[in-house]
């Protein structure tokens, strides 16, 4: 659709920009003051320039919690967008059986994040939870408080519950919009599975996919509550990821100008990969 | 290739029908002959695609037998049924270049390779699409994409019949008299059954050798355009072919025939005698307005009727006629003048005016 | 039809995973204290309510709700009054710097909220908001807003704009127009995106606990002080969790037959 060229619809978006100016502009000049700035207390600051920056790039802490964050995040979509279509490939196309599903399947959004630790706090317990518990049953010694593999494993598995319905409710929307004469046609056409998959479903699927990818490297590179009531981020520090590291930077330790700094950086990091995807896809798509 | 027989085929979408209203399809048989091009013409909810659909085998029928060259298919899926069918709106493969849309169904099927390549070129060329064959086939035009989704049917060798149902409804009118044209010639040139949905009368007689005319759920006849026209065998099929439609008008029975107002109309004696056996009241009489004869001077068997109204078509002229409360419809040629509100004769050929009961036509038993 | 079936014994499978720790939740919330430690039992051997009671009858635990749903109501209300007028100008117009305006809406959606933690905290005490529900509420449109601008434009954009046309013509005034004629062929779009800030607003908890201390503290945060001195209250945390998936059925069960083609944001 032509769009009409009238700067008055600037009226329209001001209450938007104004509202997000204010919970975002501001914080967020607030970040880069405090990042150029050593404070001891008020009143009491002094101009570092880049000192804080630099500090961050080498602090070894940081590097390994952004190692560990980018390999949770790979494991994340790695896992969970092949699920997620394989989901909602299974789900029932229409009817009472269709919506049962879609409301079942979302229940695992709807709960608050904390909540989402709290339960698997429970549900992977050895003693009275019964997913740890029935692993142990199977004679695996299974500990994620103790062990670093097995804190990865459930902090991940946990994730996967978490949000690989909402990358099949996604899909699910996606497929629901394909018309039944595609199907139709690939069956006279005698198609098999996989080219329906492959031609029909899957180049329908790109637009739910970019946003199913996008949101989940977003998001579960944000990700702060969940493992903080799970594991608190351990044993050691095994899962505390960015989000983690700079909360108790921030609030914890008052460390404002490193943290202020630790921030701009992380954010310039998730804008830029996603910028990277997003651009990477959409070229593929105009490459074609 | 196949002779496709429907034996007492019936069809309910709901489960439990509870009457003949819950049918789409009501109980009739029929047979497509090996090879005929036909067409299944009827309005909109009358069942037809529904029908397209049971022969292809993408809805099972729920009474009766689907045969192909006598041999039962209802449990065989579209697949093994091997026939083609074209969708109403263009149903292609987005991330595939036509080339490659138009060697699916063949590639499918284990096609040789270099089978597979003459063969697209050989539709192509048909279909007048060659140059865009290695196009990305979603920035085609919507009518070049109903191009290659009929090539995807066409360009099957093997199958059993190739069904249309409704292919031309996206495609300007220029261009689909042109495409209607070369599907007659495809189906002279490889002698495959087609079968072509529509609710377009002018379509189906160009295309069709014979057309299925369906209402409410049944085939009501089964002919040649001609023998639409001329002997329409069910008042639906005399009302639907043909511009305007044919007069029917509700009639009594009498003495010399049957009457409907004031005006007496003249039946042949087997007529009279077919009616007579007959106790139903649902009578009428059908004519079509190409067949009434008007004349300024009262004739044998005429009757006076006013000139309501007279629309010019430039070849033809179509006039409205009233007789007692009834409005006839006749056509005259350009040249027939006469003011509105005036007086003229109108006389009914027996042999064109046929008679109905029950809406179906009175024949003569010969 | 036999792939019919193993589909569906593929969704239910994956369904009951997904739904058992729910159910584990759910099971310890009708326990006692010395069942749950006692050992592991499928189900609750001792049923007892009592876990419930408490969060019913101590106004700390109850308060804890209601704080959630206030600010989780009026943000609601915030989103859709600023996003509404927006997503329109968005879907129909083109004004200086609109591309750059909408990408940086969608910018404040990637920003970590423990980026904005400190500047937040220090932001809503430093005007009075501190500690209040609108001070949360506020906070959440950080990315609320931002997604709702972006789901309702997608729903915009699939409304010709001949119908725009046509009520000027019948003399419609805008805002007479857009309220009568437009958000009404947009129902499932601003249903869809209510369900959708409920749902992230209800969820977040590390923004709502930062700026909350007393009075209006979420109740995700009130379940964190259960691990006191004297160790976990097992049975009231589960009971705890448990209210917490209520409104979100209730919300999802309003929505849901929207909420498939709601998924796709307006997208598809």
């Amino acid at each position: 659709m032509d769009k009409i060229p009238n700067n008055r619809a600037w009226w329209l978006v001001l209450p938007v920009f104004l509202l997000v100016a204010f919970s975002a502009l501001i914080p967020l000049m607030t970040v880069v003051n405090y990042s150029v700035q050593d404070i001891f207390g008020p009143g009491q600051a002094y101009f570092v320039g880049t000192e804080w920056f630099k500090e961050v790039l080498t602090d070894e802490r940081l590097q390994d919690s952004l190692l560990r964050q980018f390999l949770f995040s790979s494991a994340v979509l790695l896992i969970q967008i092949p699920l997620g279509i394989g989901v909602a490939l299974m789900m029932p196309k229409s009817g009472i059986k269709g919506s049962l599903c879609l409301i079942l399947v979302a229940i695992p959004l709807l709960i608050p994040w904390n909540v989402v630790g709290t339960i698997w706090q429970i549900f992977a317990r050895g003693d009275i939870g019964l997913f740890g518990w029935g692993i142990n049953q199977l004679g695996v010694d299974y500990n994620y408080t103790g062990s670093t593999v097995d804190a990865w494993l459930t902090v991940l598995l946990m994730d996967v519950w978490h949000w690989t319905p909402l990358v099949a409710l996604l899909c699910y929307s996606g497929l629901r919009a394909i018309p039944e004469a595609f199907y139709q046609a690939a069956e006279i056409d005698r198609a098999s599975k996989w080219a329906v998959f492959r031609y029909i479903q899957l180049p329908r699927l790109k637009s739910v996919l970019i946003i199913a990818v996008l949101l989940r490297f977003m998001d579960s590179f944000m990700i702060y509550t969940e493992p903080f009531v799970l594991t608190g981020g351990g044993p050691g520090s095994s899962t505390t990821f960015l989000s983690q590291t700079l909360t108790t930077m921030a609030i914890g330790q008052f460390d404002l100008g490193r943290a202020a700094a630790f921030s701009l950086i992380y954010f310039l990091i998730v804008l830029l990969i996603s910028w990277l995807f997003f651009t990477a896809i959409t070229h593929a798509d105009k490459e074609q | 290739m196949a002779e496709i027989h429907l034996k007492s085929l019936a069809h309910s979408y709901s489960k439990s029908p509870s009457g003949p209203e819950d049918y789409a399809i009501r109980q009739l048989d029929h047979v497509w002959h090996k090879g005929g091009a036909y067409a299944l013409l009827g309005p909109s909810g009358c069942g037809k695609s529904t029908m397209l659909n049971i022969i292809s085998g993408l809805v099972q029928p729920s009474e009766g037998e689907v045969l192909f060259d006598g041999i039962r298919v209802n449990a065989l899926s579209p697949r093994d049924r091997n026939i083609a069918q074209v969708f109403q709106f263009p149903v292609i493969y987005d991330s595939m270049t036509v080339y490659q849309n138009l060697a699916f169904p063949l590639k499918n099927n284990k096609v040789p390779a270099a089978r597979i390549k003459e063969r697209v070129q050989e539709i192509a060329e048909v279909l007048e699409i060659e140059d865009k064959l290695h196009k990305k086939a979603k920035n085609l035009t919507a009518d070049e994409k109903q191009k290659v989704s009929m090539g995807r049917g066409l360009v099957r060798e093997d199958v059993s019949a190739i069904l249309f149902d409704e292919p031309l409804t996206v495609i300007d009118p220029q261009l689909k008299w042109k495409l209607r044209r070369k599907l007659k010639q495809i189906h002279e040139q490889f002698d495959i059954t087609m079968v072509y949905v529509t609710h377009d009368q002018l379509e189906a007689s160009t295309f069709a050798d014979k057309i299925a005319v369906m209402y409410d759920g049944q085939i009501v006849q089964f002919g040649t355009p001609t023998e639409l026209f001329e002997q329409p065998n069910h008042t639906f099929v005399g009302y639907f072919i043909g511009s305007p439609g044919m007069n029917l008008i509700d009639v009594e029975r009498c003495e010399a025939g049957v009457r409907f107002g004031s005006a007496e109309v003249v039946l042949e004696p087997w007529q009279i005698e077919y009616l007579n056996r007959l106790s139903s009241t649902n009578v009428k009489i059908g004519i079509r307005p190409e067949f009434i004869e008007i004349g300024l001077e009262p004739k044998v068997n005429s009757y006076e009727v006013e000139v309501l109204d007279m629309e010019d078509l430039g070849t033809y002229k179509i006039i409205d006629l009233g007789l007692g409360d009834e409005t006839l419809k006749a056509r005259v040629d350009e040249d027939f003048d006469a003011r509105i509100g005036s007086r003229v004769h109108l006389t009914m050929p027996p042999q064109w005016t046929m008679l109905y009961v029950d809406e179906f036509l009175i024949q003569e038993q010969s | 039809m036999k792939q019919a079936r193993s589909k569906n014994v593929g969704i239910t499978v994956f369904i009951i995973l997904l739904l058992t720790p729910v159910y584990w939740l759910l099971n310890m919330s009708f326990k006692t204290n010395q069942e749950i430690l006692g050992g592991l039992t499928m189900w609750p051997e001792n049923f007892t309510l009592q876990n419930y009671v408490v969060i019913f009858t101590d106004p700390s635990w109850y308060n804890g709700y209601l704080n959630s749903m206030a600010y989780v109501t009026i943000n609601v209300i915030i989103t859709l009054l600023v996003a509404l007028p927006a997503a329109y100008a968005f879907s129909r117009y083109k004004f200086l710097g609109d591309k750059h305006l909408f990408f940086w809406l969608l910018s404040n959606r990637m920003a970590p909220p423990a980026v904005f933690l400190l500047p937040f905290f220090q932001l809503y005490s430093s005007i009075g908001l501190f500690d209040t529900h609108i001070a949360v509420a506020l906070a959440h449109c950080l990315f609320n807003v931002p997604l709702a601008v972006w789901i309702l434009e997608g729903f915009m954009k699939g409304v010709p704009r001949e119908y725009d046309e046509m009520a000027y013509i019948d003399g419609y005034s805008f805002p007479k127009f857009f309220v009568k004629v437009f958000l009404p062929m947009i129902r499932s779009g601003i249903g869809v995106t209510a369900f959708f800030a409920f749902m992230f607003s209800w969820v977040e908890l590390l923004l709502a606990r930062t700026l909350t201390s007393v009075d209006a503290q979420p109740i995700g945060a009130i379940m964190t002080r259960t691990i006191g001195a004297s160790g976990i209250d097992w049975g009231v945390l589960a009971a705890a969790g448990v209210l917490t998936i209520i409104p979100g059925l209730l919300v999802i069960w309003f929505v849901r037959n929207h909420v498939a083609k709601g998924f796709a944001l307006g997208r598809v």
